[in-house]
C-alpha cells in the first residue's frame, strides 16, 4: 500500500511538471486561432449562385486565360518553358487543368474578380510598395461570366480516385509551384531566384513540415496563412477540405512515412513488455515470499 | 607460476583462471543489500538499463549519422528516419531514452534526499552520482545538436554564450568552445566527438566508480537504520532468510528490480511510439539557420530549471547587471547539489518525513523545482519574469538557509 502512495506523489509530480511544460506551455506560445474556414465565406465579391454555362465559359477563358496559362487536360499546352514564364511573370502561372477540383468554387470566383483580396495579401501589394500582382483583376466581368468561367473549368477537371497519386498531384498543383519536397525529389516549377524575388524569400522545403507544423497547424495555416503568420507572403491559396486533407496527407506520406510502421509495431512491442512485468512480478513474489 | 591440476568441468576450468565463483559472490549472490526498501530502490538498475538502451540505439545510430552542417539534417530525417529498416525506432529509443533516462536520475536524486543517503559514510556514493548527473547534462547538450535542427542550433547557441560571461576569458572561452566565432561545423564536430567518445567514456567509468562506492558504505532502508551487514549476511547464509535484514543482490534484489523495470518499460515504449514530442521537439525538425531565429528558444526539459535560475535575474542590482547575476546563481545552482552532503548539518539518517525541519525544506524545494522548470519555458515576459525572479531567489534561499535549518534541527532531535 505504501509503494502505491509512493507511486501517486511521484505520479502527481511529473503530471504537474509535464502539463506545465507541454500542453500548458504550448497553449500559451500557440494560442488558438479562429477556425479554418472552407467555404470563404468572406469573399462576396461574386454572386456563387448563379448557374455557370460551360460553353460561354470556354469561350471567355480562350479569350482571357490562355495566353498565361495552360490548362493541359483540356488541350491547351503551357505557351513558354517554366524557367521563362518565371521569368516574364515573376512565378509560373499554374496550370489550370485541376482548378476546377482543387479549389473552392467560391473562392476561384471570387480570385477572378480580384485576386488579391482572394489571397489576402493585401498587405503586400499596396499602392505605395509599387508591386504589382502578375495576374489583373477580372472585376469588370459580369458576375455571370465568371461563374461561366468556374464551370467550365470544373467541367474539364479530371477525375479523380482516392490514394497516393492524387495526393502527390494535388500538392504538385497547390504548392509546387514555389515549395520543394526534397525528401520526394520535388522540386519548385519556379526557379530558385525568380521565387526569392517574387516572394522576398526562399519558400521552405516542405518534406518536415508535418513533423516540425503538425497536422493541427498546417490545417489553420494552408487554408489562411495570414490567421498564423501575419505578414507572410505565402497567399490563401482556396483549397477545398478535401484537397487540403490530400496535401496535408501526401506531407505526411513523405515526411512520417513510417508512421504505420510505428503503430502497428508499438502494440507488438507494449504486449511483449507486458508479458515481461506479469512474468517478472510472479517471479518477484516466489523469491521474496522466502525472505519476508 | 601456480600449478594448476586438470579441472573436471568448464566452470572449475574458468575458475582456476579467472576466480569466477569467487567473482560470481562477490559481485552477485553475496552482495548484500538490505531488505527494508521500495521500489524506489530500483532506480539504479532502471538507469543501468536505460544507459545500456542509449549505447546500443547509439552505436546503430552511429552507422548512418553525419557529423557535417551539410548531410547532419538529412542523415538523421531522412537515412535515418525513413531509408534505413527500423532506422527510425533507434532514433525514437535514443531521443526518448535521453529524456526518461533525466526523469529517473531525478527521482534517484531525490530519493537520496528524502532518505539522506548521503550523509554519515556514504558521501562519496553522493558526489560520483552527482558527477554523473553533470556528465548525462553534458552527454545531453552535445547529443542535442547532432540532428542540426533549429533548436539544435539554437540551443547550444544560447548555452555556449553563457560562458561568456565568465570574467576575464569569457569571450576567448566561447569561441575556444564553438572552435569558431558562431555555431558552424566545426562546433558540430567536436560536439559529435564528446557525444559518442570523450563523455560516453567519462560516464562508463563514473558508473563504475558510483557502484564502487557504494561498497563499504552499503546501500541505505527505507527507515536511515544502520545495522551490521556481516552479522545479517551470517544470518541469511545460516538459513534464517526472514529474520535476516539483508538479501543478496542476486536473484532477491534483482527480482524485485526487473519486475519495476518491466512496468517501467511498459511507460517507456509507450512514449517511444506513441508520444515521443516532448522529446522530440517539433521545431527541430526545421534545419538550423543561423539567421532566422525561432519564436521561443528553450532547452531540454530536463535543464529548465536551471536555465530559469540563469535568466531569473532581469535586472541590475546594486550596480551588478541582471545577465551577471544570472551567471553567477545559475554557477550556484549547478554546483550546490554536489555539496549538499555538508550542507545539512543534521546527523539525522531518516526518511525526510520523519525530520522535524528537514520536511518542509525539501517539499520546498520539489515545489520550487517545478515552479522553475514550468517558468523555464514560458516566454519571459510580464509577470512570468517576475515569478521566475522569485523562484530562482527562493532556490538560492532554501540553500544557503540549509545549514541552519539542519543545525536547528539536529539540536532538537539531540543528536539522534
Amino acid at each position: 500500500m505504501k509503494e502505491f502512495k509512493i507511486l501517486a506523489v511521484i505520479a502527481a509530480l511529473v503530471g504537474i511538471t509535464y502539463y506545465g511544460i507541454e500542453p500548458y506551455a504550448h497553449h500559451i506560445m500557440h494560442p488558438e486561432v479562429a477556425p479554418a474556414d472552407f467555404s470563404f465565406k468572406t469573399l462576396k465579391n461574386v454572386d456563387t449562385t448563379l448557374a455557370g454555362n460551360a460553353e460561354n465559359g470556354k469561350v471567355l477563358v480562350e479569350a482571357n486565360c490562355i495566353a498565361c496559362h495552360a490548362i493541359d487536360k483540356a488541350g491547351y499546352p503551357a505557351i513558354m518553358p517554366n524557367a521563362d514564364a518565371a521569368a516574364s511573370y515573376g512565378v509560373v502561372p499554374p496550370d489550370l487543368s485541376s482548378s476546377g477540383r482543387i479549389y473552392d468554387k467560391n473562392y476561384l470566383a471570387n480570385f477572378i474578380f480580384d485576386p488579391v483580396s482572394a489571397m489576402h495579401l493585401e498587405g503586400k501589394y499596396t499602392p505605395e510598395s509599387g508591386k504589382q500582382f502578375p495576374m489583373p483583376a477580372y472585376n469588370w466581368m459580369s458576375p455571370q461570366e465568371i461563374m461561366d468561367i468556374v464551370a467550365y473549368l470544373q467541367s474539364v477537371t479530371p477525375k479523380v480516385t482516392e490514394g497516393k497519386e492524387t495526393n502527390k498531384a494535388t500538392f504538385e498543383a497547390a504548392c509546387g509551384r514555389c515549395h520543394d519536397m526534397k525528401y520526394a525529389g520535388i522540386q519548385a516549377t519556379t526557379p530558385k531566384d525568380n521565387l526569392k524575388a517574387y516572394m522576398g524569400a526562399t519558400p521552405p522545403d516542405l518534406s518536415q513540415y508535418i513533423k516540425s507544423r503538425g497536422e493541427h497547424y498546417l490545417h489553420s495555416f494552408v487554408n489562411d496563412p495570414q490567421v498564423l503568420l501575419h505578414g507572410t507572403s505565402m497567399p490563401r491559396v482556396g483549397l477545398t477540405e478535401k484537397a487540403q486533407e490530400e496535401v496535408i496527407a501526401y506531407m505526411e506520406e513523405i515526411g512520417d512515412s513510417k508512421k504505420a510502421e510505428r503503430e502497428s509495431l508499438g502494440i507488438w512491442v507494449m504486449l511483449y513488455t507486458f508479458v515481461f512485468a506479469i512474468l517478472a512480478y510472479l517471479w518477484k513474489r516466489k523469491i521474496w515470499s522466502e525472505v519476508h | 607460476m601456480a600449478e594448476f591440476k586438470k579441472a573436471d568441468s568448464m566452470l572449475e576450468w574458468f575458475d582456476q583462471r579467472l576466480g569466477v565463483v569467487n567473482f560470481v559472490k562477490v559481485m552477485m549472490t553475496e552482495y548484500w543489500i538490505p531488505k527494508n526498501i521500495n521500489f524506489l530502490w530500483a532506480m539504479g538498475v532502471l538507469l543501468t538499463v536505460l544507459f545500456t538502451f542509449l549505447v546500443v540505439s547509439g552505436i546503430f545510430l552511429l552507422m548512418y549519422y553525419k557529423p557535417d552542417v551539410n548531410m547532419a539534417f538529412d542523415s538523421v530525417n531522412y537515412t535515418i528516419m525513413q531509408e534505413v529498416a527500423y532506422g527510425w525506432l533507434f532514433r525514437h529509443i535514443h531521443a526518448v531514452g535521453a529524456s526518461v533516462v533525466f526523469l529517473v536520475i531525478y527521482i534517484h536524486m531525490f530519493t537520496g534526499i528524502y532518505y539522506g543517503s548521503y550523509k554519515k559514510g556514504r558521501e562519496m556514493i553522493w558526489v560520483s552520482g552527482m558527477l554523473l548527473f553533470m556528465l548525462f547534462s553534458a552527454e545531453g547538450f552535445s547529443g542535442y545538436m547532432l540532428p542540426w535542427g533549429q533548436m539544435s542550433y539554437w540551443a547550444a547557441y544560447v548555452i555556449t554564450e553563457i560562458f561568456g560571461g565568465i570574467p576575464v576569458i569569457g569571450d576567448e572561452l566561447v569561441v575556444w568552445i564553438r572552435g569558431n566565432f558562431y555555431v558552424s561545423d566545426s562546433t558540430l564536430t567536436r560536439f559529435f566527438m564528446l557525444h559518442v567518445l570523450l563523455i560516453p567514456l567519462a560516464i562508463i567509468g563514473a558508473i563504475v566508480f558510483h557502484f564502487y562506492a557504494l561498497r563499504f558504505p552499503h546501500v541505505n532502508n527505507e527507515e536511515g537504520e544502520f545495522f551490521d551487514f556481516d552479522e545479517e549476511a551470517k544470518k541469511y547464509l545460516a538459513g534464517n532468510k526472514k529474520e535476516s535484514k539483508v538479501v543478496p543482490f542476486w536473484p532477491v534484489f534483482l527480482s524485485k528490480d526487473f519486475f519495476v523495470l518491466g512496468f517501467f518499460m511498459l511507460f517507456f515504449f509507450y512514449l517511444v511510439f506513441f508520444h515521443y514530442n516532448f522529446a522530440m521537439d517539433p521545431v527541430n525538425f526545421d534545419k538550423a539557420d543561423g539567421l532566422k531565429t525561432p519564436a521561443h528558444i528553450y532547452p531540454e526539459w530536463y535543464f529548465l530549471w536551471s536555465y530559469e535560475v540563469l535568466r531569473g535575474f532581469f535586472f541590475e542590482i546594486a550596480g551588478v547587471s541582471g545577465k551577471d547575476l544570472g551567471l553567477m546563481a545559475f554557477g550556484f545552482a549547478n554546483a550546490i547539489f554536489l555539496v549538499l552532503p555538508w550542507l545539512d548539518r543534521s546527523p539525522m539518517v531518516k526518511p525526510a518525513n520523519q525530520r522535524p525541519y528537514f520536511k518542509y525544506w525539501f517539499w520546498f524545494l520539489m515545489a520550487d523545482l517545478i515552479v522553475l522548470t514550468v517558468y523555464g519555458k514560458l516566454p519571459p515576459t510580464g509577470a512570468n519574469a517576475w515569478v521566475g525572479f522569485a523562484s530562482s531567489m527562493t532556490f538560492l534561499a532554501l540553500f544557503i538557509a540549509l545549514p541552519f535549518i539542519t543545525k536547528a534541527e539536529a539540536k532538537k532531535v539531540g543528536g539522534k
